[in-house]
């Protein structure tokens, strides 16, 4: 067991506030993480942990200031790591038959679930005696009261959601299958802004060239046959990739497992605010026309639902192309654990100088959200800056 | 001789109290009336208009204006085996009577070793809402009730001021009576031959499932509005009222929390150390494993009674802010 | 021109890529990826749906007159291949 103290932060810094915990009894922590974030005479500061293991107990409510080297928690590191998120994983089986849209965002490691444990649960006196009668754990039913509080109704509700045996589950109604995505997105969302030091760099690139190449093809091509623009980028991100691989990969336990395949999740939003970010595997390897028919095969899938669990799992980085809603620039956060998204903005037209001169160009907006626990910002900088070059020659895409 | 009685009378809170003292005096000739204008005038609130006339002053006793000597004679008739009934105008006046009250009528049984009962009952006007300002508008009868070796009634209902009143003469201990104001204009139909009433327990006014809401006197209509408005809105709220404040009826009240597992407190007297601290007190004896809500309180702002009319309003129990506190206690389980 | 004929298949192409789509209640003069929320890769497919339905070459700089129900169903009106003349003569 070890304990984690209010560090020292600074030279001068002798008391802490501890502002918020990140974590709760019966989390996993890996060495690195925040947990934390405490307040200083500087500011507020995200304190990371430097041992891993469960959280057992939170000693240091949130709100009070204790001088530096208090215990505020303690973490049991014994305990074998059981919920370690994939690392990348088997090329997919084609074929493979797939689980419906809805489940597929769940796999994107969720954060561990909470063992019951340390602090009282606040529950009425009745919720309390009932949960007893029942077998109901109290840690996990959710009040409803006001405060907070679990109710009779609460357990109750807890008892009957439990008391059928797992049955295959039924096929959900949309509504559930929207609110079930919801929750899987927030899991992975809340995660990704909670564990993910994010940093974004931004820059915008000239697609005339790109375009120009794109459209003169397509002219030549039967409508079956055409290419739209976001392949072109795609396989830019996937070729950029190879040049900067701190870009791809996993955070996993506290350090960074690159990943030599380039599977390249494409976020695809779904009716009812659902979105989803399958991988297009070895993207990097795959010819424009290739990854056209692989683009169209998993929109047209994810469209209805029929993803593989592979292409859920699978994404070692992820695209994302607001351009569609004419949206500028996009500041996208991370789809832990993966540790890095590009995210495309709308190709306007825009002044643009070139050789001296001042010409009309398709411009689009390229964003980096990148894991800084995984790279740092002078290699995100040259990933960027090896896409839009990649970009300037199309033909060679 | 008629043949049939009329089934029932429309009468008024007033007059079934007057009808209780007249059928007192009627049945039991060792009973009397005495206080301030209960004579000539008929009662400061007309409650013993005309009984002077049909029971001559020596029945029906104006007394000076020393509630003090008057109570102090009532415990002494008494004693000495009348069956005094003591009119106390409001309950502030009571004050001035304190001692005999608490130390003389609650005690003597006590302090004779049992040889001395003191069938006294003393009437007194309680409550509120009338705009008779600071010094005549308490709630003292949970005060009263803190006192062992008194009964305190408190009749909120038609029934209960016609048949609160024999009973209580029968109780050879002292009975205090407690008839908010607010009440004897209210109106509504008795049984030509009104049923006895005991006074011993507290009654289910209004069935409900969902909460429980406890009160007395002059506040059960608050609570049966607030029970209305709820209903409205899917809230199946019990009403009881206790109609008994000493001793309290714990069987029904914590039978009613352990079913509906929710309790609010209506007491137009103060909260602090009153009346509702003792029956949410006995709720977490009683009923603590039943509960699925804190218990909440609605009781009368801690200020002197304001005389403003809206002043006054804003400081008693209202069907708003009771049905306010009920939906906190529901909370998010009903929306 | 009657269009009349053309708006079943533009609908079975519509209804390919916009599954949830109410064809009854789009307007025909309100651009169709602002009433359907689809993307120009749902909108590729919908023209290529198009094309297997009905044969027509749709050419890339034609896209942007193809925003609207009614757009599609003139140009389509337009370009769809003439009927085979008759036999004249012998």
């Amino acid at each position: 067991m070890a304990e984690f103290r209010m560090p020292s932060l600074g030279a001068d810094m002798e008391t802490g506030k501890l502002a918020q915990w990140l974590v709760k009894p019966g989390d996993r922590v890996a060495r690195g993480d925040i947990v934390a974030v405490v307040e200083t005479q500087k500011g507020a500061i995200d304190v990371e942990i430097f041992e891993g293991g469960v959280v057992q107990q939170i000693l240091v409510p949130e709100g009070s200031e204790v001088p530096v080297g208090t215990p505020l928690a303690l973490v049991d590191g014994a305990v074998p790591s059981a919920s370690a998120p994939p690392v990348a994983a088997a090329p997919s089986l084609p074929g493979t038959p797939a689980p419906s849209a809805a489940a597929s965002p769940a796999a994107v490691p969720a954060p561990a679930a909470p063992v019951p444990a340390a602090p009282r649960v606040r529950a009425s006196p009745a919720a309390r005696r009932l949960a007893a009668e029942l077998a109901v754990d109290l840690a996990t039913v959710r009040g409803t009261r006001l405060d907070g509080a679990v109710t009779l109704d609460d357990v109750r509700a807890a008892a009957a959601a439990k008391a059928p045996a797992p049955a295959p589950a039924p096929v959900p109604a949309a509504e559930d299958r929207a609110a079930a995505m919801r929750a899987a997105i927030a899991a992975a969302m809340s995660r990704s802004k909670r564990e993910i030091p994010h940093y974004y760099l931004g820059t915008e690139i000239d697609l005339k060239r790109a375009l120009d190449w794109l459209e003169a093809g397509n002219r030549k091509r039967p409508i079956t046959e055409r290419l739209l623009p976001a392949v072109l980028l795609l396989k830019a991100v996937a070729l950029a990739v190879r040049e900067v691989p701190e870009t791809n990969g996993f955070w996993v336990d506290g350090a960074f497992r690159p990943s030599t395949p380039v599977h390249l999740g494409v976020a695809i939003s779904l009716p009812h605010g659902g979105l989803v970010a399958p991988a297009i595997h070895d993207a990097d390897g795959l010819s424009l026309d290739a990854l056209m028919a692989a683009l169209r095969d998993v929109v047209e899938r994810a469209r209805v639902g029929r993803l593989r669990s592979s292409e859920v799992t699978d994404p070692t980085i992820t695209v994302t192309n607001l351009g569609e809603q004419g949206v500028g620039t996009v500041y996208g956060v991370i789809y832990p654990p993966q540790v890095a998204l590009v995210g495309f903005g709308a190709v306007v037209e825009r002044p643009w100088a070139v050789g001296g001169l001042l010409g009309v160009r398709p411009i689009v907006s390229a964003t980096l959200s990148a894991d800084h626990r995984a790279s740092v910002g002078h290699r995100g900088a040259r990933f960027l800056a090896a896409i839009d070059r990649l970009l300037q020659e199309p033909e060679k895409l | 001789m008629t043949a049939t009685l009329p089934a029932t009378v429309k009468l008024t809170y007033r007059e079934a109290m007057r009808a209780a003292i007249r059928e007192a005096l009627q049945r039991d000739e060792r009973v009397f009336l005495m206080g301030e204008d209960v004579g000539r005038y008929g009662g400061c609130f007309a409650v013993s208009q005309g009984l002077l006339a049909e029971f001559g002053p020596e029945r029906v006793r104006d007394t000076p204006l020393s509630e003090d000597t008057f109570v102090g004679a009532g415990i002494g008739a008494a004693l000495a085996g009348m069956r005094p009934i003591v009119e106390i105008m409001t309950v502030n006046f009571s004050l001035l009577a304190l001692d005999q009250i608490m130390n003389n009528a609650a005690t003597l049984l006590h302090m004779s070793g049992g040889q001395f009962n003191v069938p006294l009952v003393i009437r007194m006007t309680t409550g509120a809402g009338r705009q008779l300002a600071a010094q005549h508008s308490h709630s003292l009868e949970g005060w009263f009730a803190h006192i062992p070796g008194l009964k305190i009634l408190v009749p909120a209902t038609l029934e209960d001021a016609r048949g609160m009143l024999w009973p209580a003469l029968q109780d050879p201990d002292p009975v205090l009576i407690f008839e908010n104001g607010r009440l004897y204009t209210l109106e509504g139909e008795l049984p030509a031959e009104p049923p006895p009433v005991d006074i011993a327990h507290a009654a289910v006014r209004r069935p409900g499932d969902d909460l429980t809401l406890i009160t007395y006197g002059g506040t059960l209509g608050t609570a049966l509005a607030a029970a209305d408005r709820l209903a409205a809105e899917g809230i199946d709220a019990e009403v009881i009222d206790l109609r008994v404040l000493r001793p309290l009826d714990d069987a029904t009240v914590l039978a009613s929390v352990a079913r509906t597992h929710r309790a609010v407190i209506v007491d137009e007297g103060w909260r602090s150390g009153g009346l509702s601290a003792e029956v949410s007190a006995r709720i977490m004896e009683g009923a603590f494993y039943d509960l699925d809500a804190p218990v909440a309180r609605v009781c009368s702002a801690e200020v002197p009674m304001p005389y403003p009319y809206h002043l006054e309003q804003a400081a008693l129990p209202q069907p708003d802010t009771v049905a306010a506190a009920a939906r906190a206690l529901i909370g998010a389980a009903h929306g | 021109m009657n269009t009349d004929d053309l708006r079943p298949a533009v609908l079975r192409a519509l209804r390919r890529v916009a599954p949830e789509a109410d064809p009854d209640a789009l307007d025909p003069d309100v651009a169709l990826r602002e009433q359907l929320d689809i993307d120009s890769m749902d909108f590729l497919n919908f023209l290529i749906g198009i094309h297997r339905e009905l044969g027509v070459e749709i050419p890339e700089a034609d896209y942007p007159r193809l925003t609207t129900l009614d757009q599609i169903l003139a140009y389509l009106g337009e370009r769809r291949p003439a009927p085979a003349p008759g036999l004249a003569g012998g």
